[in-house]
């Protein structure tokens, strides 16, 4: 099994890395298009900002390939901004089109009272809808978050997942073959590592 | 809900864990791996380490470190210490620490913070501030809390905010080390005046000090170094107190 991740400058690949290996596939970093055309699966992971982010997928000529993977029902898995990139636009970058493969935006939260932004630390995924492959013999648990925008998806039937942080709002996306999480799983310890599993075995 | 974070902090030297850390069965109680993991075990929520020797030669060091310490446990950690240019954040993040934290640069040249803010996210940014209590405020200092800069504690956390730091790493300098608690008083004005996270840090010494900074200080998070490396409270037992007493943690 070969999964690769997509190198675009946009930090944390190494733990993305070790999680896919610790998980037993063999991990690729890569940005060539005939490392990401011959994978089985891709992850796109993702710290930063998105309109740097999809600067660096459009300067590395990414986005087009990408799209056709997907179309092509290569399972893909999107990690934080990873994951805020599949959608169509987001507050952070006005005037930025992200990939459009999910319906809807990326919206920042509202500092208001005792909370917090950045949304920073161990929250709870509450599971809402059962039955992706990506959660198999997960029932939600603390995972961890560290993000100022959450995606707020047009169609409420891709939400697989929720947090509760000032508002309810989606942390695991699920639609046919592309997958998306809010919260780190490489950084979520056992209970991330399941869902990474569940990508490189299940899905 | 969102928990509230326990955090051990590191010093880390020339690559290996200084200040003894005593864990009985720990073949290298100087191998930075071998401690990260025995508080990943432990139940830590995240991680700090602290570079003191914070050298130009030291950098690669630290990065091959960093991802030495996230090719083996999978939880978040910090890494600060002399800091100072974006391609310093750039490597670290890229080797797998979550976050970096930025003190002395960021005083000097606070456009730091915006820049690293704008091009990685808040989120990945710590500003780490060392204050100490003045007559009527509290005075940063920096270069590992040797130099006094003249400026207000609250001015700069705000400032900092308003840059883009994503938290602050909150150290008050006149109760590091004693053991007494938190300074309540310092972590609450600062906390109170930013949006963002504070990490409260010096003065854990009891159960009770972080009971205190999580509600009377509405500290997001607490760090402590020799208490936990000397094992005189585990990371686990301050988590049951906390829970006891109605604090959210994660057990």
């Amino acid at each position: 099994m070969k999964i690769v991740i997509i190198d675009y400058g946009m930090g944390n690949i190494h733990s993305v890395a070790k999680a896919v290996q610790v998980c037993g596939a063999e991990p690729l970093i890569s940005n060539k298009e005939t490392d990401i055309s011959s994978a089985d699966k891709i992850i796109l992971p993702g710290v930063g900002a998105f309109d740097d982010a999809m600067q660096e997928l459009n300067k590395l000529d990414l986005v087009s390939l990408i799209m056709e993977q997907i179309k092509l029902k290569k399972p893909f898995l999107g990690i934080c901004l990873g994951m805020q990139l599949l959608l169509d636009k987001s507050q952070e970058a006005q005037g930025t089109k992200g990939l459009g493969i999910i319906k809807g935006e990326v919206v920042k939260f509202k500092a208001q009272g005792n909370l917090k932004v950045p949304h920073m630390g161990w929250n709870d995924a509450q599971v809402v809808a059962h039955g992706s492959p990506l959660l198999t013999g997960f029932d939600g648990g603390q995972v961890y978050f560290c993000h100022s925008y959450y995606p707020a998806p047009a169609d409420q039937s891709v939400i697989a997942a929720t947090c509760d942080y000032g508002l309810e709002f989606a942390c695991i996306l699920a639609k046919d073959n592309v997958y998306g999480v809010q919260f780190h799983p490489e950084k979520s310890q056992a209970l991330g590592l399941k869902i990474i599993k569940n990508f490189v075995e299940r899905c | 809900m969102l928990s509230k974070r326990i955090i051990p902090c590191l010093d880390i030297k020339e690559g290996r864990v200084v200040k003894g850390v005593k864990f009985l069965g720990l073949r290298d109680a100087g191998d930075p791996v071998e401690v990260a993991k025995i508080y990943d075990a432990q139940g830590a929520d995240e991680l700090v380490f602290l570079d003191i020797t914070a050298s130009f030669e030291n950098r690669k060091t630290l990065v091959d470190l960093v991802e030495k310490i996230a090719s083996n446990i999978f939880m978040p950690f910090t890494v600060g210490g002399g800091i100072g240019e974006v391609s310093d954040i750039r490597n670290l993040l890229n080797a797998g620490a979550e976050k970096v934290s930025l003190n002395t640069q960021a005083v000097k040249c606070p456009q730091l913070i915006s820049e690293a803010a704008k091009r990685f996210g808040s989120q990945c940014i710590v500003v780490a501030i060392d204050a100490k209590k003045q007559t009527d405020h509290w005075e940063i200092f920096i270069n590992g809390g040797r130099t006094p800069t003249g400026i207000d504690a609250l001015v700069w956390a705000e400032k900092a905010a308003r840059l883009g730091a994503g938290e602050i790493l909150l150290t008050s300098m006149d109760c590091d080390g004693t053991k007494n608690g938190y300074d309540l008083e310092l972590t609450r004005a600062i906390s109170q005046k930013v949006n963002i996270p504070v990490i409260a840090s010096g003065g854990a010494g009891s159960l009770e000090d972080f009971y205190n900074v999580f509600t009377v200080a509405e500290a997001q998070a607490a760090l402590a170094a020799s208490l936990f490396h000397y094992q005189e409270l585990s990371i686990r037992q301050v988590k049951d107190y906390l829970k006891g007493r109605g604090v959210a943690v994660r057990i």
